[in-house]
C-alpha cells in the first residue's frame, strides 16, 4: 500500500501512574489500510489502542494523523481528525436510550422532527438497535451493547476505526456478522487497526499484523506469515496465559 | 365536628398560601437537579453560592446604593457564573472521574469555605434587622386572587415564575439540544464522550457556568424571604429543597417542581388543620407541633430508606475508569525501625513541652483553648471511626454529640446525678440512637448515607431539641442553665487543670479503644467491605452487624465527647457548638487532615481549638473565619488523597526523612517496624493491601 499513514505512532512511550504498559512502540496505519494488533493479556494492546485515540496521552514519542503532530491533543481531538475508537468493553452511556447513544457525536440539534440520516443507515446495519430505539442502553444484552459501540462508532463515518476485543462477549455467529461488517466497513474505504485475541478473524480481515509482548513489538509482517509466529508467541512461549 | 363547614376554602387558602414557599424549595431543588445533572456532583455547596449572591446584591443595593439593575448584574450575572466557572476549573474538572463521595466532601468544604470566603473579602456582616430587598420594585406589594381569599406578593409570584419558566426551558435544553445531551454524556463518562468528539472541559464549563447562574439568580429570588442574609439559612432550606429533588430521583426537573410547591403546601395543609383537629384529638398535639418543621427532614429520610430506586440513580460506573492510573495507597508505607524511633523521641519532646507549657504557663484563656482541644480531638475519633474505618460519610455527628451534652444536663438538673455518670449514660443513649439509626441506613450507598444522616441532624435540629426532655423546649435549659464540674476522688475539677488532665485521660482511653477496634476483627471487616462489598458478603461477612457496632460506637465517642464539652462550658450552647451546619466543619476539618488515624483526630482537635489563636490571629492578625476558608477548600484535596493532607505529608516526609537518615548512617537496617504504635500507619500499603487482610479475616470466622 501506497498511502500515506492515516496513522502513526513513533516510539510511544506509555503508563498509567506509576506503572508503563508501553515502550517505545512505533507503528503506522495507512490510509484504507488493516491492521491488527496482536498479542497475550497484559502485552499492552489496549493501551497501544488508547494512545491511538488520545485517551492515554504517550510519556515519550509522538503520535501523528494523517500527517499532523497531535502528541498530548485532547481526545476530541483524535475524533474530529476522524480516529474513531470503539473501546472494549460495555463502552455504552448506560443511562442514555440507543438514539441518544447514536446521536451524541453529531453535535448538533437533535430534532425530534427526523433523526439523522445516519442514525438510519446505522438502523440498517444492526436491525436489532432500530427495534429498540427508545430503550435504556444500560438494560441491552451484553451483545446489543458491544453493536450499539460500534454502531455508534460508525455513523461518524471515520477515517480510522480502532476496534478494541469487538469479539469479546458474542456469541460466535455474532462475530462471524462484526467482521463481515468491518469487511464491508474497509472495501468501503475506512482504515481498520483492529485490537484482538480472537486471532483468526483478526488475521483474514487485516493485511498487517502487529504483535505486542510485554509492552514492545516483538514481530510485524504481512498477516499470510503471521499465522505460525503468532501461535508460539501468544500460546507457545512461557509466561503468557 | 372533625371538620369545619368551610373546609374546602380553607384547603384553597392553605393551597395559596403553600405555593410560596413551595415554589421557593422548587426553585432551589431545579437548581440541585440541575448541577447534578450538567455535573454529576451531589452539590450540598449550591446553598452557598445562592447565599454568596444574594449577599453581593443586599451590599451592592443597600450598602452601596447602586440602582437594581446593576445590583442585579454584578451579583447574578457576573458573580454567580464566575465562582460556578473558578469552581469548575480549579477543583471538579480534576474530579469529574471521582467517586460521588469524594466530590461530596469537596462540596461539603466548599460549603463552609464560599461564604466564609465571601464575607472576608467582600467585608460583609449579617446585621440583624437588615431585611434583605428584592429584585423586583414593590416587591412587598400583594396581588388577591380572584376569590380575595389570600394574598402573594409580587416577590413570591415572580419566584413562582421563574420556577415554572426554568423548568420548561431547562427541559427543553435537555430534551432537543444536543448541549444537553453533551452535559449528560460528561457527566456519564467525560473519557466516552470525549471519544464521540465531545470537548468535555468545555460542556463542563458551561454546566458550571449556568448552573451557578441559576444558584445566584435563586439566591436574590428568594432572599426577601428573611429578616436577616446567614448561609445557614441557604444550608437549611437547600436540604429542604434536597427533599424535593428527591421526589424527582434528583434526575427530574418537572418532579423537582412538583416535589417543592407539594411539600411547601402539604406544610400548609398541616399548619391549617392540625391545631384544628387537635382540639379534639389530644394524641395529634405532639405531631401538630413537630410535624410541620420536619416534615421535609421526614420525607427525605423517608425516601432514603424505602424507595430502593434512588440508591441506584448515582454513581454509575465510568465504563473507560481504567485509563485511570491506579489509586495512591496509603502515605504511611512501611518506614524503618530507626524513623519510628526518631519520630517517637520528637512526638515525646513535643507533647513534654507543650504539657510544660500548658500547666506551667498557660493563663485561662489558652487552658480553655486546649481543653477544648483535647474534648474536641475526642469527638473527632468518632469521625474517624465512622469516615476513617467505615469509610462512611455521617453529617450527624454533632447531632450525636448534643445528645451526650443534654443527657448531663438533663440528669443533673432532675436526679442531681453526677455529670461524669451522665457523661457515660449520654454516651449510652448517643450509642442506642446510633445503633437505630444505622439499621434503616446501613445499606444505603456513600452519598445516601451522608444526606440520610444530614436529614437526621436536621430533624434533631428542628423538632428533638425542643422536647422538655431533651433540648429542654421551652424551660431555661437551653438559656444560660448551668451544669457544675465534677468533684470526684477529692478532686476538684471546677480547678482547669485538673478538669484538663481528665479529659485527656477520657480521650486517651477512648483512643484505646478506637485502636484496638481498628486492629480488630470489627476494623478488619470494615476495610473489606470498603474494598467491595459484594466481594466481601461473597466470602461470608455480613455487613449489618459490624456497620451497626460502628456506627453505634462512633455515636458512643461523639456523645461521650459533646457531655464533656457541656461540662467544660458548664452549659449545652447547642446552637453554637452542636448545630448541622457546625458539625458540617467538623467533618471537613476531619477528613480534609486525615479521617483514618487518631493522630488526624488530634490534628483535627487541636486545629479546631487553637488554629484560630495561636496561628491566624497571633502569627498573622487574620480573622478566624480564614478557618473556614482554609479548611473548606483544603477539603478539594479529598479526591486526590482520600488518606488527609496529614497523612499524605507525612509519608512524604518521613520517605525523606530515611533517606536522610540514611545518608548519616548506611549500615543500619531498613526492616519496616512491625510494633508501630497509633501515630504510625499499618505497614500494608494501600487499601487493596488491607481489604485482603480483611476479608481474610472476615473469611475465617
Amino acid at each position: 500500500m501506497s498511502h500515506e499513514p492515516i496513522l502513526e505512532l513513533t516510539g510511544v512511550t506509555a503508563g498509567y501512574g506509576p506503572f508503563r504498559a508501553l515502550f517505545d512502540v512505533s507503528l503506522s496505519v495507512p490510509e484504507g489500510g488493516a491492521v491488527a494488533l496482536l498479542g497475550a493479556n497484559g502485552a499492552g494492546k489496549t493501551t497501544v489502542a488508547r494512545v491511538a485515540s488520545g485517551l492515554v496521552k504517550p510519556l515519550e514519542g509522538s503520535v501523528d494523523i494523517a500527517g499532523r503532530e497531535v502528541t498530548g491533543k485532547p481526545t476530541y481531538h483524535f475524533a474530529r481528525s476522524g480516529i474513531v475508537h470503539a473501546p472494549e468493553g460495555r463502552s455504552v452511556f448506560s443511562t442514555f436510550t440507543v438514539e441518544e447513544n447514536l446521536a451524541l457525536p453529531f453535535g448538533r440539534t437533535f430534532s425530534r422532527k427526523g433523526v439523522p440520516a445516519a442514525l438510519e443507515r446505522a438502523y440498517e446495519i444492526f436491525p436489532q438497535l432500530g427495534n429498540r430505539r427508545k430503550q435504556i442502553a444500560g438494560t441491552l444484552s451484553g451483545g446489543e451493547q458491544r453493536m450499539l459501540c460500534l454502531a455508534r462508532a460508525l455513523v461518524e463515518s471515520p477515517k480510522l476505526l480502532i476496534a478494541d476485543e469487538l469479539s469479546l462477549g458474542l456469541a460466535p455467529i455474532i462475530v462471524d456478522q462484526v467482521y463481515d461488517l468491518l469487511e464491508k466497513i474497509r472495501e468501503a474505504g475506512t482504515a481498520v487497526l483492529v485490537v484482538e485475541q480472537h486471532v483468526g478473524h483478526a488475521l483474514d480481515l487485516c493485511d498487517h499484523v502487529i504483535l505486542l509482548t510485554h509492552g514492545e513489538i516483538s514481530w510485524e509482517g504481512p498477516s499470510d506469515e503471521a499465522r505460525h509466529v503468532v501461535a508460539s508467541t501468544i500460546f507457545g512461549s512461557p509466561g503468557t496465559e | 365536628m372533625l371538620i369545619a363547614a368551610n373546609v374546602g376554602e380553607d384547603v384553597f387558602r392553605a393551597v395559596l398560601q403553600g405555593t410560596p414557599p413551595g415554589a421557593v424549595f422548587a426553585l432551589i431543588a431545579l437548581g440541585f437537579v440541575l448541577t447534578y445533572k450538567t455535573s454529576g456532583v451531589f452539590n450540598l455547596a449550591f446553598g452557598a453560592q445562592a447565599y454568596v449572591s444574594a449577599a453581593m446584591y443586599f451590599k451592592a443595593k443597600v450598602e452601596w446604593e447602586w440602582p437594581t439593575f446593576w445590583a442585579f448584574f454584578i451579583s447574578v450575572i457576573l458573580l454567580a457564573p464566575a465562582i460556578g466557572l473558578l469552581l469548575e476549573r480549579i477543583i471538579f474538572r480534576h474530579l469529574r472521574t471521582a467517586p460521588a463521595v469524594a466530590k461530596l466532601v469537596v462540596a461539603i468544604g466548599l460549603t463552609v469555605a464560599i461564604p466564609a470566603l465571601f464575607e472576608l473579602l467582600a467585608g460583609f456582616e449579617a446585621v440583624a434587622g437588615q431585611t434583605p430587598q428584592g429584585i423586583l420594585p414593590d416587591g412587598a406589594s400583594v396581588f388577591y386572587d380572584p376569590f380575595g381569599v389570600y394574598p402573594w406578593s409580587r416577590n413570591e409570584l415572580a419566584q413562582l415564575l421563574v420556577a415554572v419558566t426554568a423548568m420548561l426551558l431547562l427541559g427543553a435544553m435537555f430534551r432537543y439540544s444536543s448541549i444537553g445531551l453533551s452535559m449528560r454524556a460528561v457527566v456519564e463518562s467525560p473519557r466516552l464522550a470525549e471519544l464521540a468528539g465531545v470537548n468535555s472541559n468545555r460542556v463542563s464549563s458551561l454546566a458550571w457556568g449556568i448552573s451557578s447562574l441559576f444558584a445566584g439568580l435563586s439566591g436574590v429570588l428568594i432572599a426577601p424571604r428573611f429578616n436577616t442574609l446567614a448561609a445557614p439559612d441557604f444550608f437549611n432550606i437547600m436540604v429542604v429543597a434536597i427533599a424535593a429533588a428527591a421526589i424527582g430521583k434528583l434526575v427530574s426537573l418537572p418532579w423537582a417542581v412538583v416535589g417543592g410547591l407539594g411539600l411547601g403546601i402539604t406544610i400548609s395543609l398541616f399548619t391549617t388543620f392540625l391545631p384544628r383537629w387537635s382540639d379534639d384529638l389530644s394524641w395529634l398535639r405532639p405531631f401538630q407541633e413537630n410535624l410541620t418543621p420536619s416534615l421535609p427532614f421526614v420525607v427525605l429520610f423517608g425516601i432514603m430508606v424505602l424507595w430502593p430506586g434512588i440508591r441506584q440513580s448515582i454513581d454509575s460506573t465510568d465504563p473507560l475508569s481504567g485509563v485511570d492510573p491506579p489509586p495512591p495507597g496509603l502515605a504511611s508505607s512501611a518506614r524503618s525501625k530507626r524513623l519510628t524511633n526518631v519520630t517517637r523521641v520528637t512526638a515525646i519532646l513535643i507533647i513534654g513541652i507543650c504539657a510544660f507549657w500548658v500547666f506551667a504557663k498557660a493563663d485561662v484563656g489558652w487552658m480553655f483553648l486546649v481543653t477544648q482541644a483535647v474534648i474536641m480531638s475526642t469527638i473527632f475519633l468518632s469521625i474517624t471511626v465512622i469516615t476513617g474505618f467505615a469509610g462512611q460519610i455521617s453529617l450527624c455527628q454533632a447531632s450525636f454529640a448534643a445528645m451526650g451534652g443534654f443527657a448531663v444536663f438533663q440528669l443533673a438538673d432532675r436526679w442531681d446525678i453526677p455529670v461524669l455518670l451522665g457523661a457515660l449514660i449520654g454516651a449510652a443513649i448517643a450509642a442506642a440512637v446510633g445503633a437505630l439509626l444505622a439499621l434503616p441506613i446501613l445499606r444505603l450507598g456513600g452519598v445516601w448515607f451522608a444526606i440520610a444522616t444530614l436529614a437526621f441532624a436536621f430533624f434533631f435540629d428542628s423538632v428533638m431539641i425542643k422536647f422538655s426532655w431533651v433540648g429542654g423546649g421551652d424551660t431555661s435549659l437551653l438559656q444560660g442553665t448551668r451544669v457544675d464540674r465534677p468533684d470526684m476522688f477529692g478532686i476538684d475539677f471546677n480547678n482547669d487543670k485538673s478538669f484538663l488532665l481528665l479529659v485527656i485521660v477520657v480521650f486517651i482511653i477512648a483512643s484505646f479503644l478506637v485502636v484496638r477496634v481498628r486492629e480488630g476483627t470489627v476494623g478488619r471487616t470494615l476495610q473489606a467491605l470498603r474494598g467491595s462489598e459484594v466481594a466481601a458478603e461473597s466470602i461470608g461477612i455480613s455487613p449489618v452487624r459490624v456497620r451497626v457496632t460502628a456506627f453505634a460506637l462512633s455515636a458512643a465517642i461523639a456523645g461521650l465527647g459533646g457531655s464533656l464539652l457541656t461540662i467544660q462550658q458548664e452549659n449545652v450552647n447547642y446552637a453554637g457548638n452542636f448545630a448541622p451546619f457546625a458539625g458540617l466543619f467538623w467533618t471537613v476539618l476531619v477528613v480534609t487532615l486525615s479521617a483514618r488515624t487518631v493522630e488526624g483526630a488530634v490534628m483535627a482537635g487541636v486545629s479546631f481549638g487553637l488554629f484560630e489563636r495561636a496561628v491566624l490571629r497571633n502569627v498573622f492578625q487574620l480573622s478566624g473565619k480564614w478557618r473556614f476558608v482554609l479548611f473548606g477548600l483544603a477539603a478539594s484535596q479529598y479526591a486526590r488523597h482520600p488518606e488527609g493532607i496529614l497523612e499524605y505529608g507525612k509519608g512524604r516526609s518521613f520517605g525523606r526523612l530515611d533517606a536522610l537518615l540514611d545518608r548519616w548512617d548506611p549500615r543500619s537496617s531498613r526492616s519496616g517496624d512491625e510494633s508501630s504504635s497509633e501515630s504510625e500507619e499499618p505497614t500494608v500499603d494501600g487499601d487493596s493491601a488491607a481489604d485482603v487482610d480483611g476479608a481474610k479475616t472476615g473469611g475465617t470466622r
